[in-house]
This record gives C-alpha cells, structure tokens and sequence, in this order.
C-alpha cells in the first residue's frame, strides 16, 4: 500500500509584549513560581480582563505577513474546561470570529514554483500557567506566571506531505514572526510550540484518514522526529489491517518514542460562547493598513529584491535573503564597487562556510562588510590569488582588519610580473627534466604539475593564468596550449 | 417587641446631625454596629462586622470634619456592603461556603471611591450564594428576613442590603442587581432601590454572576440619598472594560422635583401577565395617577416581548454563571474538600460541597444551555429574544422618558410559600428586563397591600424605568415622587 | 417538555466537576426539565434575521497600554491558598487523562 502522509500543524506562539494579554502582569521567563501575577492572572473573585492593545498589533502583523485577511471586527470566546493551571476554568480564546483567517507560507521549492502551504487562521488566545510534578511528593504544584502571556495560535491547513516539510514550514514561519518583532520564538524557552495533526491515507485518496494529534513540539529535530514515528506507526497499523484510534499523544524525545496522553472518545465540549466581559474588537481599515506600512521587508519580498536589483539567480537570493542579519551585511557588502554577484558567491561559498564551521551567526563576525568587499574585489582584479583571498578571508573574519593592509604585511600581493614569473619558471623547467618531457609527449597533466611548482616556489602569490601562459610558452608551444 | 437600639435616620438627617456637631462618626458607627447586632437574630441582615477598622475611620472622618475637609456628603456616614463585593483586607464569601476564608487583596473600584468619599463600610451584608435567588433564602449563613414581617422574604439576591437600610441598621447600602437583585428587595422592604444604567458603575471587584446583565446597585431611604451613593460611585473605570467611557451626570445636582411634560409609558400588556397581584397592580397605577396630577403625562406603550424576559434571562444568566463559577476549585483559594484520588476529585468534592442546591442547579442548567448541540438552540436564541426586547424599549421610548410598572408581582412572600425553584424565577417578569436591555431602573415605595393570603399590609413598590444613560432622570422623578408622597417614610415597626 | 435523563445530569455534572448521587440526579433531571420546558416558551419567537445581543454598550473593547505594573509579592499570591508549597500553590497530583474537559 503506498500512502500520502497528511499533516496539519498548531502553533503557539508567544507575542512579544511586556505585559501580559488581559492583565498588566509583566511578562517574564523564568523566576520563582508566582511573582510575576495580579489578581487576575489566579482569578481572584471579582477580577475582570483588559486587552492589551499591543499584543493586537503584534499580532495583527504576523497575520499581514502570512497574507492573511484582517477582520475589523473579532470576538473573544471562552474556551471553558477544568484543568489546575488554568485558573478561571477557562481560557479567553477565539472561536467562531478569529481576528484572521486565511493566509499562507511559500516554502522554497528545489525546483520549480514555490510550495505554498495555507493558513486556516490565526486567533489570539491566553497561555495556561504551569503545572510542575514535584517528584517525590504526591502533590502538583501550579506556577501561574506563564497564565495569561499573549499567544497567537497559527493553524495551518493539513497541507504538509512530510516531516521534513513540516519542519521547513515551522523555521519559515518562526523566521517571519521574528522578521515583524511579533515574537521572539525562543523555542527553549517555550515561545514557540507545535502541535501536530497526523494522518495518512491511500495515494490519490481525497477524504482525509482519521488523525491523531502530538502536542507540544519545542525543536525543529523534535517535530521532524515525532511525526516521522507517527507515519511509521500508522503505516504499519494500516498495512496490518488495523484502524487509527484518534487520541492525543505526547513524544518523549529521550527515547525517540510517542506515548498515548488521552485516547478521544467524543470531542471535547468546550462550550465557547462570546466572552461578556470583552465585547467585541474593533480594528479600523485604516489602523490595519498603519501596521501593514511600518512591517519590515520580509524574506520573499527581500529575496525577489535581491534577484532583480544584484542580479542575483533566485535560488542564492533567496539563501542570503531568508537571514535578516546576512542580508543587511550582504548589502552593506554590495555597495562597494565589486560586482554584487561576486560579492554574494564568495560569500555564500566562503563566509556561510565559515560560520557553519563555527555554528557563528553572521553577528560574530569582525570583519566589516565593506572590507569583505574590499578583498573580493582585490582578488576578482588579481591582486591576490583566489586561493590566497579565501585563506585570508577564513583569518579575517574572526580577527577583522584591512586586506590590502594584510596582503602587504604578508606580501601576498599576487605576483604576476612576467620578469619574475619567468625566472621562476625558467628554474622549475631546469629542475623537473621528465616532466617537461613528459609535457612535450603530450601529458597535459605534466603543465598542471609544473604549474604547481611554480605556485610553491611563489609561496602560491603566483597569478595562475598568468604561470600557465609563460609555461606553455618557455616549453615551445603556443600551438594547441591553452593559455 | 421593640429593639433597645433606635433607627438611623437618612442621609440628609445624618449629614445634618455630622455637620451640626450633634452626633460623630464614631457614634454613628458604634450606633450602626450595635443596632445590626441586636438584630442579627431577627434578621440576619449583616455579615462580617468591621468594628475596629469602622472605628478608625469614623475618628479620622471626625478629624477631617473638624478642619472643614471633609470629603463629600458621605464622609463618615456609615453604610454597609453585598457580600459579593470585594474590599481589601475583608472577607468576601457571596454567602457561600465555597469561599470560606476567603480575604480579597484589593478594592472593587465601587468600594475605593467610597473611601475616597469618607463613607465609613461599616459591615458586609447577606444575600442570596453567588446573587443567585429572589429571596435570600439561599445564604449559606441562613435567611435575612424582612424586617415587616421575619416569617417573610426581604426579597433578594440583596435581601440582607435591603433589610439593613429598611431597619435603620445604615441608611445606605450597596447591592448588586442582575435580574432585579436590588429593585425587588427594595419593593418588598419599602425602601428605594436603584440599577443604574448597565456600565455605569465598575464591576470590577464585583463577583460575577452573569457579566452582561449585572452591575452595583444603591439602597437608600429616598431616591435623592440613592442619588448621592451613586454620584460617588459612578464613572469610567479602565479596569473594567465594559465601563462606560463618559463621565456621568451628577444626579443629586438634578432634582429638581419637576415633572412637568414628563411623558411616563404604561405598558398595559405588561400589567396584564400572568401572577401580577391587582392590588399591587392598582397601587402603581395610583402612583402613575400622582404623577400625572404633578404635571407628567401618561402615555400607553407596548412592550410584546416581555413575556419572553424571564426565558431569555435565564438561559443567558445561567451560561455566564456556570462559566464563570468554574474559577471555584479550591486551588487557589476558598474551600477545599478532601477526597481520595487525585485534583479531579477533589474539585469535585470541593465544588459538590461548596455549592448550595441553588447555585448548583444554575451552574447544571447554564452548562447544559452551553452544551454541544444547545448552544444555537438556548444560547443564541435567547440573545437574539434579547435584541427583540431592546428594540421595545427603544421603540417606547421614543414615546416617553421613563416607563412606568410594578417591581414585583407580589408583596413580600412567605418563606414557606415558594413552591419550587422555578416559580421563585417567574417572580422576576418585571426586573429581569431592565437588565436585558441595560437600562437603569429604580424601585421607590408607592403604598402598602394586603398578601394573597391575608395579613398585615405590606410594602409595593413602584418601578421607574430610564432611557439608556438617563440615570439622573429616573432619580429625578422617583425623587419628584417622594416631594409628593409619604410612602417612603414608612417604617417598619421599631 | 424535554425530557432531562439521569445520564444527561452525570453527563452535564462531570462537565461543571459537581458530583451528583442517584437520587440528586432524579430531582435535577426533573427540575431541569421542568426549566426546559418554560423556555420552549421562546420556540414560538420568530427571531430569524435578529442578530444575537453581542452586548448592551454600543461600543468596541477598550485597548490597554502595554505598561507592565508591579506584580503581587508571592506570599500575597498565595495567602488564601489551602495549600502551597514556597509561593507555588499545591494541589493533589494530577492523574494522567485528566487534561481539558
């Protein structure tokens, strides 16, 4: 049987604010169990919820930059069950008018078009607090200082065909919530978190396969891993003849293995209804469209930019584009008078390199983009070799400094002074009789090796076209020599 | 038998006796405390007595009073407050078991301008568990009682409001009024009792029950001492987002006892439903008559979808309890019951123990009307009855300023005579409207009738109900009312 | 008038966590019925095209600064706490399944 995986994902995303969605709590991470709480926040009797108009901004832009519609107006519902750490025995959520819906993330295709995977919606909603298991004792201690932080909820539609696409999607979408400043997505500290919706079903099937859900995903290796175990699980289950039970599980990442929290009998009843102490939210055209003004450029417009305005291919704009920070240094880079495209392969070959060696980010490095700049352009003149400039460059990343400086202080001025580099052949050609006689027989690999000895002997400052020439020359040939 | 203890006169009597140097703020205090004692056992209309913390603030009211600082008409006039209003440093229980030991940390923005103002809380009062009932019979402290007759109710949920103020305990009071919580104990207490305009005072620090129908009432002896409780307590609080934004009227700046032109709708099909007394009926159309003579002019109004009120409020009221009462798990606070197994038993445990009968089977039947399957069916049908019944009173009051009916059906009730839970609620077909519609209204008394079943006569009161916003105009001719007639000097015997 | 089942009552009760017995669930059941049965009362309203009260305040929720103020000192979170452990409030574990509804 060959089956089509279908996954759907839930993310939580905490809004970057100081205080929190409904009480003016200060938002904090970490800290001893309530200290960052107001009365409302552990739903002291008579308490009441107030927006917090800045997380409606911030989430009014991680909808605009996943192309989603904007409604004026959006109702908060209560999302009513009993859980210990959710203090009012409901959660101020969105239900039946979400504040957007529709939308979608491109993801970078190998080839051809972009992969867009749509958004059903996006609604605000309020974190639970903490329930924390003391090991030895047999009570649950209830820490309330998460409750009430400001979370979008981004669902996606079951649009995702694998675990690694899944995991793209999740980076692209962490990527563009931090691009507009909605969220700091610090996965470790729980800003960010999937659940996933997993089914599968006959290929070319069109009704989706009962699913099953695993909550609370916080790394990008961890959703790979889950879901991957899920298809496997369910796969083999299907091929056996037997049926998906739709449940909830949880992934315990130490074994690489899912563990069922709750087998769902009937759905849950959560009886949303509009909450009466809100009404309803009214956001004007004209506001969405200020916020809508003043979001930053973001990766696919960048990259689009960058193809058209440095003639860059699509594919290495969109590499440099999809990391803000590289972007600006690329830019910083470019304006510099070497060729832009130049300046973005050295840089997507060497620097990229460099700070993936290091697992650096491009703030690490000391070297100032316009001296990147400065270097390319002395190598691309054939003032320095290629090989020399890219040995220099490794260095002066991490060190910073000026290459024409450098290259001076090490003399490592390429040498291509045909004087020069003619003595330097006439010894190498004195030195290697049988690979000279070995070129002349026609082994065009003999040039390559006294090439070589050339490079040694000039401490590699030699220009090689230029060691090449002269070589082929001095040997008696400009016949059927390519220079 | 006659109390050792005398009756606190009115706000303007006590404001006049502070001001003229014949009586303190201390002794007011000590005469308010020592009168609710005597009579707790009668009628249980206090809770939870702060003698002490009273007294310092009476002595520093007498201090400011000294230096000419006082701070408004209420400084250092005693008064008491619902149960279901929070005050820092006090216990709040809303009469029930479940939030036994409970202390709130902060104010109800209600009870911190009253500081602000001087008034002196003297004491909690009691009330129907969680606001929930018509008779205050559903306390966990046990009944208050009427002071006209203790075998009778003195209405509720604010009953034991009602009954301080009708008992000369305090002159003024604060209760909350959700579908008649203030305007009915006040009728069947012959005491005058006000909901202002849905917003007007913060409900924050008010324990909710039915957010969009509730909010702080004021008791008073007249309409124009209601007046100046409700100028100190109303306005725009930004912790409470259903607040209204405008600053408020002053309402006491505006009885002007002139009725003259006043267009007062009388809603001849309301008066014709079903379990309204005739004596009672016929007493407000007396007062109707009064104001007539004074210069108003009486004008029918029809209001059809009335008699669907008390469905539509019930159905919303109970939703919004049963979400709201879920905060009650005895994890944070209150009452925990013990339980073997693990939290799911004991919130259980807690809230089976915690509950009375009654609020239990509100919380039952809202998560019901809320329940997969109900919701369009309960929910939304009785908000959408709900617009139905706005637009009646937008469409009346295009013909008049105020509308004119009883607050109850009936006299004060014995208590042995409700019958079952569900003709308790049909004894609200008059309140619950105004509190669907979020207009203000305010019961004043209009006469006195004998019960259904014979007795002495009791108090009637007559309900006055505004255009939205118009808070000072119903005070203005419920005051207007009472330049006229007697009826609220009506007292209790002793 | 709607008939309210014993298993309607369990089911409703374990949804608002109230334990009810047999006899308790019979009395509710019929009670509840009872209330039902008077709101079918508003089945004979035509209410199609009326838009449900979202609320009585002609208004849009007001918008808070994003100003954090002082949080409440730990022993003050939990001062009416039936049991805390530090300043986390305590409860009896919480059994697994039990999560949501």
């Amino acid at each position: 049987m060959s089956f089509e995986v279908v996954i759907g994902l839930e993310v939580h995303c905490q809004l970057r604010t100081r205080s929190k969605l409904f009480s003016s709590a200060p938002v904090r991470f970490g800290g001893a169990p309530n200290t960052s709480v107001v009365p409302l926040d552990i739903a002291l009797p008579g308490t009441l919820p107030v927006l917090n108009g800045a997380a409606v901004e911030l989430a009014i832009r991680a909808a605009l930059a996943t192309h989603c519609t904007i409604h004026e107006r959006s109702i908060f519902a209560r999302k009513n069950y009993f859980y210990p750490d959710l203090p009012k025995g409901y959660q101020i959520s969105q239900y039946e008018q979400p504040l957007a819906t529709g939308g979608y993330v491109e993801l970078a295709a190998s080839e051809g078009a972009a992969r867009r995977i749509r958004l059903t919606r996006i609604h605000m909603e309020e974190d639970a607090g903490k329930s924390v298991h003391d090991g030895s004792a047999s009570d649950t201690l209830i820490d309330l200082n998460r409750a009430g932080i400001p979370l979008i909820e981004i669902v996606s539609e079951p649009d995702l065909r694998s675990a690694a696409e899944a995991a793209e999607y999740l980076r692209k979408l962490r990527e563009i919530v931090r691009a507009v400043g909605a969220s700091d997505a610090d996965m470790e500290k729980g800003q960010f978190r999937c659940d996933a919706n997993v089914s599968l079903r006959r290929a070319g099937a069109t009704t989706l396969g009962t699913r099953t859900e695993i909550k609370n995903l916080n790394s990008f290796r961890f959703v790979e891993a889950a879901i991957e175990r899920e298809v496997q699980r369910q796969a083999e289950l299907l091929e056996s003849g037997g049926a998906i039970v739709q449940a909830t599980l949880g992934y315990d990442a130490e074994r690489d293995r899912l563990g069922v929290m709750r087998v769902k009998e009937n759905a849950d009843d959560y009886r949303y209804f509009p909450d009466p102490d809100l009404i309803p939210v009214v956001i004007s055209a004209a506001r969405i469209e200020a916020i809508r003004a003043a979001l930053p450029e973001l990766a696919d417009a960048r990259a689009r930019r960058f193809a058209a305005q440095y003639a860059l291919a699509p594919r290495d704009a969109a590499l440099i584009a999809a990391d803000r920070a590289l972007s600006a240094w690329f830019e910083a880079a470019a304006k510099q008078p070497a060729q832009p495209k130049s300046v973005a392969n050295w840089l997507l070959r060497d620097v990229l390199a460099a700070l993936r060696e290091r697992d650096a980010e491009i703030e690490h490095v000391k070297l100032a983009p316009e001296s990147f700049a400065a270097l390319v352009k002395l190598a691309e003149d054939g003032a320095i070799t290629a090989k020399n400039a890219r040995a220099l460059l490794a260095e002066l990343l991490w060190t910073g400094g000026d290459p024409a400086s450098a290259i001076a202080e090490r003399g490592l001025a390429a040498v291509s002074d045909a004087g020069a580099l003619g003595a330097v052949a006439d010894e190498v050609i004195a030195a290697n009789a049988k690979a000279v006689a070995s070129f002349r027989a026609g082994d065009e690999k003999s040039l390559n090796f006294l090439m070589g000895q050339v490079m040694r002997r000039t401490q590699g400052k030699a220009d090689p076209a230029a060691v090449r020439e002269i070589l082929s020359r001095k040997l008696g040939g400009d016949e059927g020599v390519t220079p | 038998m006659s109390a050792r203890t005398e009756p606190l006169g009115t706000l303007s009597e006590l404001r006049a006796a502070l001001d003229a140097g014949a009586v303190t703020s201390v002794q007011l205090a000590e005469r308010a405390l020592a009168r609710g004692a005597e009579l707790d056992a009668r009628f249980r209309a206090l809770l939870f007595p702060r003698r002490e913390r009273a007294l310092e603030e009476a002595a520093a009211a007498d201090v400011r009073r000294a230096r000419g600082e006082a701070r408004s008409v209420l400084d250092g006039v005693p008064l008491a407050i619902k149960d279901c209003i929070v005050q820092a440093g006090e216990p709040a229980t809303a009469a029930s078991r479940i939030l036994s030991g409970y202390v709130s940390p902060f104010d109800a923005s209600a009870v911190a301008r009253l500081r602000a103002a001087g008034a002196v809380i003297v004491a909690r009062t009691n009330m129907d568990e969680f606001a929930m009932g018509s008779s205050t019979a559903h306390s966990c402290y046990g009944p208050a009682r009427n002071p006209w007759d203790p075998e009778r109710s003195p209405g509720g949920s604010s009953g034991g409001s009602a009954a301080a103020v009708a008992a000369g305990i305090v002159p003024l009071a604060l209760g909350s009024d959700t579908g008649g919580s203030v305007r009915q104990p006040a009728a069947l207490c012959g005491i005058t009792g006000m909901k202002p305009t849905y917003g007007r005072v913060s409900r924050y620090g008010l324990i909710a029950f039915a957010s969009s129908l509730e909010g702080i009432g004021t008791f008073g002896r007249s309409a124009a001492d209601c007046a100046a409780l409700l100028d100190a307590i109303a306005g725009h609080d930004p912790a409470d987002s259903t607040s209204l934004p405008e600053p408020p009227p002053r309402a006491s700046a505006s009885l002007t006892g002139d009725v003259s032109g006043l267009r007062i709708g009388i809603p001849r099909d309301v008066l014709a439903l079903p379990g309204a007394s005739p004596a009672v009926v016929e007493r407000v159309l007396a007062a109707a008559d009064v104001l007539a003579r004074a210069g108003a002019k009486l004008v029918d109004v029809e209001l059809p979808h009335m008699r669907y009120g008390i469905a539509a409020y019930y159905l919303i009221a109970t939703a919004e309890a049963s979400s709201n009462l879920a905060r009650f798990d005895g994890v944070r606070y209150g009452l925990r019951a013990h339980a073997p197994g693990g939290v799911t038993e004991m919130i259980e445990a807690t809230r089976s123990e915690g509950f009375g009968a009654e609020v239990k089977r509100r919380v039952l039947l809202g998560t019901y009307v809320l329940s997969a399957g109900y919701y369009d069916a309960y929910y939304r049908k009785a908000q959408r009855v709900r617009t139905l019944l706005r637009r009646d009173f937008e469409r009346a009051f295009a013909a008049c300023e105020l509308i004119a009916m009883p607050t109850s059906p009936e006299v004060a009730f014995r208590f042995d005579a409700k019958a079952d839970a569900l003709s308790e609620y049909l004894a609200d077909v008059f309140t619950v409207p105004a509190n669907l519609a979020g207009v203000p209204a305010i019961s004043l008394p209009c006469g006195v009738a004998r019960p259904e079943g014979g007795g002495s006569e009791l108090p009637v009161g007559l309900q006055l109900l505004g255009r939205p916003l118009e808070d000072a105009a119903v005070l203005r001719a419920a005051d207007a009312f009472q330049r006229l007639t007697e009826h609220h000097l009506r007292r209790p015997a002793p | 008038m709607p008939s309210v089942s014993r298993e309607d009552v369990r089911r409703i009760a374990r949804l608002a966590r109230i334990r009810v017995g047999d006899a308790e669930a019979d009395a509710l059941a019929r009670e509840l019925g009872a209330m039902l049965g008077y709101v079918e009362l508003l089945d004979s309203l035509d209410t199609s095209g009326v838009e449900p009260t979202a609320t009585v305040i002609p208004l849009a929720t007001p918008l808070r600064a994003d100003e954090p103020s002082e949080p409440l000192a730990a022993d003050v979170a939990v001062m009416n706490a039936p049991a805390a452990e530090g300043s986390a409030f305590a409860v009896p574990r919480v059994l697994g399944g039990e999560a949501e509804g």
